[in-house]
């Protein structure tokens, strides 16, 4: 397998969707290329950080004048 | 009074069919910022989102009698909030995003790679939450629309590659193909600000 096969396959490969013998194939590279090892680490992170990035952000409040618009659109649509 | 209200309960949904004002106020009083939070990260602009959102709480009035509590009243909604997202920015003009060839990784004619990869700093001697939660936000919005939404909708919403597919209405294995090259996009723009300096 090349790094470009490994890098086509990394997110399968995290999901756990590789069949077992391409698996096999698949760690055997990372355990001998410095390169693709660092890389996964990084996509691995790259994951996680855009799968936080919102809960950091805390909750919204929305504005009043959106609610009172909403609710007077509804009120226009059921006359 | 929004905080004590069950909004699952069959008391609330029976008041909402049946067109009470004061738990339909309730209910955007109470759910509201969480979608507007979703519309801003998917449109980008306050003003698109805004009409996002009010176009979906028209939707979710109009069809209440559709809803048979076979999910969380907030999950239907969120459902409703993505799809008025996606007929949003179907209609708008497309804005000038990074290409995802240009953040391409090289690879040598034997299918190696042809540059060095760095190691990226640890979390204790990179950005701190907050900052490093800021930077990602603003990296994913240079993404192309196409590949930024299917990031948002799979890691950050959390839908199922199925629910994106039939939101996207592309197939499944389309989607993944979009998140994949989405990360890596976002890894390479990623990677001047995390890697390790050079030894």
């Amino acid at each position: 397998m090349t790094c470009q096969e490994i890098i086509d396959f990394l997110m399968a490969y995290l999901d756990g969707e590789l069949p077992s013998s391409q698996r096999r194939v698949f760690e055997e590279h990372i355990d001998e290329c410095n390169c693709c090892e660092q890389f996964m680490a990084s996509y691995r992170r790259t994951v996680s950080l855009a799968r936080s990035c919102s809960e950091v952000q805390g909750p919204i409040k929305p504005p009043e004048a959106l609610i009172k618009a909403i609710l007077a659109a509804r009120k226009a649509n059921a006359d | 009074m929004a905080q004590d209200i069950d909004l699952d309960s069959s008391e609330f949904l029976d008041r909402l069919r049946a067109g009470d004002d004061d738990a339909a106020e309730a209910l955007v009083r109470h759910t509201s910022g969480p979608l507007l939070a979703v519309a801003r990260r998917m449109l980008m602009n306050d003003d698109d989102a805004a009409d996002a959102i009010q176009e979906t709480y028209l939707s979710a009035f109009r069809r209440i009698a559709d809803f048979h509590g076979d999910s969380k009243l907030t999950t239907w909604i969120h459902r409703i909030a993505i799809n008025a997202c996606l007929m949003k920015l179907r209609t708008r003009r497309r804005r000038p995003a990074v290409s995802l060839d240009s953040l391409a990784i090289n690879f040598a004619e034997d299918g190696h790679m042809s540059t060095r990869v760095t190691a990226w700093k640890d979390q204790a001697h990179s950005l701190d939450q907050s900052e490093s939660a800021a930077l990602v936000r603003r990296l994913i919005e240079e993404l192309p629309d196409d590949f930024r939404t299917v990031l948002i909708l799979r890691d950050i919403e959390g839908l199922q590659t199925a629910d994106v597919a039939s939101a996207l209405d592309i197939s499944e294995a389309a989607v993944k193909t979009r998140l994949h090259r989405a990360r890596l996009a976002l890894r390479m723009l990623l990677d001047p600000h995390l890697r390790k300096e050079d030894e």
